[in-house]
């Protein structure tokens, strides 16, 4: 063990933006040939670190030394030469490229590209045979699943001839399948030698691949362990600091009349392509109704129709009252009055104002309100007040209204959101992606409100890329994909490995490795989406 | 029309749509660049008048062309340290370039001419001198073809053979070299650029003073090609017509030629046809001379399907955790 040298080691790097000091002294040693997971909350500054690996940022302090030797990376090109090869969280792609492309981006070689391309074609056609990784060289990124354009940002890396991967929350954006191709492909990496490090929030990934973990809480690296010789519950604490439930504690549904029904749902985006086709669904009061499926397949339409932003035709009773789908009387504060209310999936950008204060955001769509004031004027005091005392009921932390929203965290920032839209007392509530970038501690508490609400009686309607979270709060769960509804399931009589095979839109169970099926079914979808561009 | 009348108006398309084409491809190259161009009216302007100014008094075409290159290039780089290095607004910076020039010629032109603001004409040496090319006056016998020899290809300045050559070697180094590679992601997503290693600002720097080098010519072929001399505001819109040719071929080079041939037929059109009688009504001639201009508010107001401009367009690189 002492004659191998770490892959990658850190000595002491600290790293501060202004007041906030996002990396406190963290050393670290990556050994080669294994998966070393970096574990923290969101803003614990695993990203930070990173960057100042790949030379995106410079460390104020502290020492970087890979395989060995003590390495100064001013920039991405050193970091590149060094051996280290990124494949960030939103993927650094340029869209109307083709993979080929894409690859040799900034590492051609000569003037013209010809011989470059023809190069890259051989050398990725190998390298898919030696690891899973195949990809269409001929087709734009943009026409690509996510899956598949992370493959390419990893295709990217080996062609650099990068020995030491990062990975920056892979798997966010994965289906289960695709996810676990992932993994088989990491472990083909290492297999060959290569070293990775996988940065994450998901304790379940850590436990399944790597060899090593290391936990960061608020910029400082709290422990480094082995993965073999830990448990998740363990980890969970290092991270937040305190023990935390991994199971939402929730009673068993008590459902009653259907709040909210749609029957026969189409909806069309502005190029005339079918997002939703015939949807049909209904979600009970005092029951949580989870939408599965992977980003893209019509659930953030449906939302925008119930929510009001978007037409369609067919019929949504709420209460039993017919709601109008388009033209007047479709919109986001009818729908408020006729007892929607809607906590939408991008909180930084249809959620809230972000230079608004927050008090000004715990309004915003009930600003019509009586409770705002009389006449044309609005009770800005009275407001304030009521801003306080709600951001105290709902954990908001730091409890100042007059902070502006784009200045709380993540979890803080949705905690306003929920804290407006369910003090209304509304009869449904649509939920999307209640915890993405929300941190531990914070998740908890959204989901214990989520629970508290439908045990009110009320019908939720949840939109989740985590799957985890989706099995965590629903009493059932819908299927979505390519625009339809592929299946419901009671949420205690199925698994993953059902809802991943309907998320990729096979109903029948084909047996065998069902992962090839999923993954040829995505392959389907990728080249129908390619048709479908011409 | 007979065919010669026809000729005619195409020979005067050529001339017309070469100071157009060259601004255009140079808006082709900042704005895939990332970089949003609407100062190539300023910079052609500066470079009519210096290429004037420099050729009136040295009675030297070619260091006219040089100086209109120098000085295009010089304010391309002021866009460039504004909007790239200091990440300011395009748009704003490109018009402060364009007020700039138009404020700077006429008053440099008024201190060293004393002539109202305009260069002297320009004669012999100081213009460019129309090529003939071989067998042209050989060929005008032959029917059909001949004429079309002598009259539409041959004949012309040099400039516009630059101009029209600039098409293919600008696709070339667009789609098959290396720095066309880098030149179009930078413009569709800078941080792909960065992360790979490249340099987003020197790139952008690159492109911006080839934006200038084009301009440049654009500039002086208006002054000391297609007219005798630099007259205030001589570019008359031509570079905002550039811009709008530029979203007509949706920043693609050969599409560039042909929008930019369009425009210069409605310029010829309109100087050839001052005054259409059309039995009884007579279009007057302020209609004509108008028609270029309609059509850029016509394309410009997207009447001719969706143009998808590079995705970076108009956004200063900010690097980003």
């Amino acid at each position: 063990m002492t004659d191998t040298a770490p892959a990658i080691e850190l000595k002491g790097i600290s790293k501060s933006f202004g007041p906030v000091q996002a990396n406190k002294d963290i050393s670290i040693r990556v050994m080669p040939g294994t998966i070393h997971g970096i574990i923290g909350e969101n803003g614990a500054g695993k990203s930070t670190l990173m960057s100042i690996l790949y030379g995106f940022y410079s460390a104020d302090a502290g020492e970087i030394w890979v395989k060995g030797e003590k390495t100064v990376i001013p920039d991405s090109q050193a970091a590149i030469r060094a051996g280290i090869g990124m494949v960030f969280q939103h993927f650094k792609l340029v869209q109307n490229f083709t993979v080929l492309e894409n690859v040799i981006l900034g590492a051609e070689d000569g003037g013209l590209l010809k011989p470059s391309l023809s190069k890259a074609r051989g050398v990725l056609k190998q390298l898919a045979e030696e690891y899973e990784l195949s990809v269409d060289p001929d087709t734009q990124v943009q026409h690509l699943s996510v899956g598949h354009q992370q493959r390419v940002e990893i295709l990217k890396a080996l062609y650099r001839q990068a020995d030491i991967l990062i990975l920056d929350e892979p798997t966010g954006v994965l289906t289960p399948a695709e996810a676990d191709h992932l993994f088989r492909i990491l472990d083909n990496l290492r297999a060959e030698g290569k070293t990775i490090i996988l940065i994450t929030h998901k304790l379940r990934e850590i436990m399944e691949i790597t060899d090593t973990v290391s936990v960061m809480r608020r910029g400082e690296m709290t422990a480094t362990v082995k993965t073999a010789e830990t448990s998740p519950e363990e980890l969970a604490e290092l991270m937040v600091g305190r023990k935390v439930l991994l199971r939402v504690d929730k009673a068993p549904a008590k459902p009653k009349e259907a709040l909210l029904e749609i029957e026969n749902l189409r909806h069309l985006d502005g190029q005339g392509v079918e997002k939703l086709r015939n949807i049909s669904l209904e979600v009970r009061a005092g029951e949580i109704v989870g939408l599965a499926g992977v980003a893209g397949n019509g659930q953030s339409e449906l939302l925008n129709v119930l929510g009001g932003y978007a037409d369609a035709t067919g019929t949504v009773r709420v209460n039993g009252r017919e709601i109008p789908l388009s033209g007047r009387g479709c919109d986001g504060m009818a729908r408020r009055a006729a007892g929607i209310g809607h906590v939408p999936e991008d909180r930084q950008r249809e959620g809230l104002i972000m230079p608004y204060s927050a008090w000004e955001n715990t309004v915003f769509g009930y600003h019509h309100g009586p409770e705002t004031g009389s006449g044309l004027l609005m009770d800005n005091a009275a407001i304030r007040k009521e801003a306080a005392a709600k951001m105290e009921r709902f954990d908001v932390r730091p409890p100042d209204p007059s902070l502006a929203a784009k200045n709380f965290s993540g979890g803080n920032q949705q905690k306003i959101v929920l804290a407006r839209e369910i003090e209304r007392n509304p009869d449904v509530l649509l939920i999307g992606q209640p915890t993405r970038g929300v941190d531990i501690g914070a998740i908890e508490f959204i989901h214990e409100q989520i629970v508290r609400l439908r045990d009110m009686g009320k019908a939720i309607l949840l939109v989740s890329v985590e799957l985890d979270e989706i099995f965590a709060l629903s009493d059932r769960i819908a299927v979505m994909f390519d625009g339809r509804i592929m299946g419901v399931r009671d949420a205690g009589e199925t698994d993953q490995r059902e809802l991943g095979l309907l998320m990729a839109g096979i109903t029948e169970d084909p047996g065998g490795d069902a992962y090839e099926a999923v993954d040829a079914a995505m392959d389907q979808k990728d080249h129908r989406e390619a048709a479908r561009h011409g | 029309m007979d065919y010669n009348t026809l000729l005619q108006v195409l020979d005067s398309t050529v001339r017309l749509a070469t100071p157009l084409l060259l601004a255009c491809l140079a808006g082709l190259f900042s704005e895939r660049s990332g970089v949003i161009d609407i100062g190539l009216e300023g910079k052609m302007l500066i470079a009519a008048f210096f290429s004037a100014a420099i050729a009136a008094m040295t009675g030297s075409v070619w260091l006219g062309l040089g100086a209109g290159i120098v000085s295009a290039v010089l304010l391309s780089l002021v866009h460039g340290l504004a909007s790239i290095t200091f990440r300011g607004n395009q748009l704003i910076s490109g018009v402060a370039i364009n007020f700039l020039a138009a404020g700077l010629t006429v008053l440099i032109a008024q201190d060293w001419f004393g002539q109202g603001g305009r260069t002297p004409s320009l004669i012999g040496g100081g213009r460019w001198g129309n090529i003939t090319l071989p067998f042209a006056d050989t060929l005008s016998g032959v029917p059909v073809i001949g004429p079309l020899y002598a009259q539409l290809i041959s004949g012309h300045s040099l400039l516009v053979y630059v101009g029209f050559l600039m098409v293919p070697l600008t696709w070339w180094v667009l789609f098959r070299t290396r720095f066309g590679l880098r030149l179009r992601a930078v413009g569709e997503s800078p941080e792909a650029v960065d992360t790979a290693g490249v340099s987003v600002v020197g790139l952008r720097y690159a492109a911006v003073a080839i934006c200038g080098l084009l301009c440049g010519i654009a500039g002086s072929y208006l002054a000391t090609g297609l007219q005798a001399g630099f007259v205030k505001d001589m570019t008359a819109g031509r570079g905002y017509i550039a811009l709008a040719a530029l979203i007509f071929a949706k920043w693609r080079p050969w599409h560039a030629l042909g929008a930019c041939l369009l425009f210069g037929l409605l310029q010829a059109v309109a100087l050839r046809y001052q005054n259409i009688d059309l039995g009884g009504i007579t279009i007057p001639v302020q209609v004509m001379d108008a028609l270029p201009y309609i059509l850029t508010v016509v394309i410009l107001a997207g009447f001719v399907g969706k143009a998808i401009p590079p995705r970076a367009g108009g956004e200063p690189y900010v690097k980003e955790r």
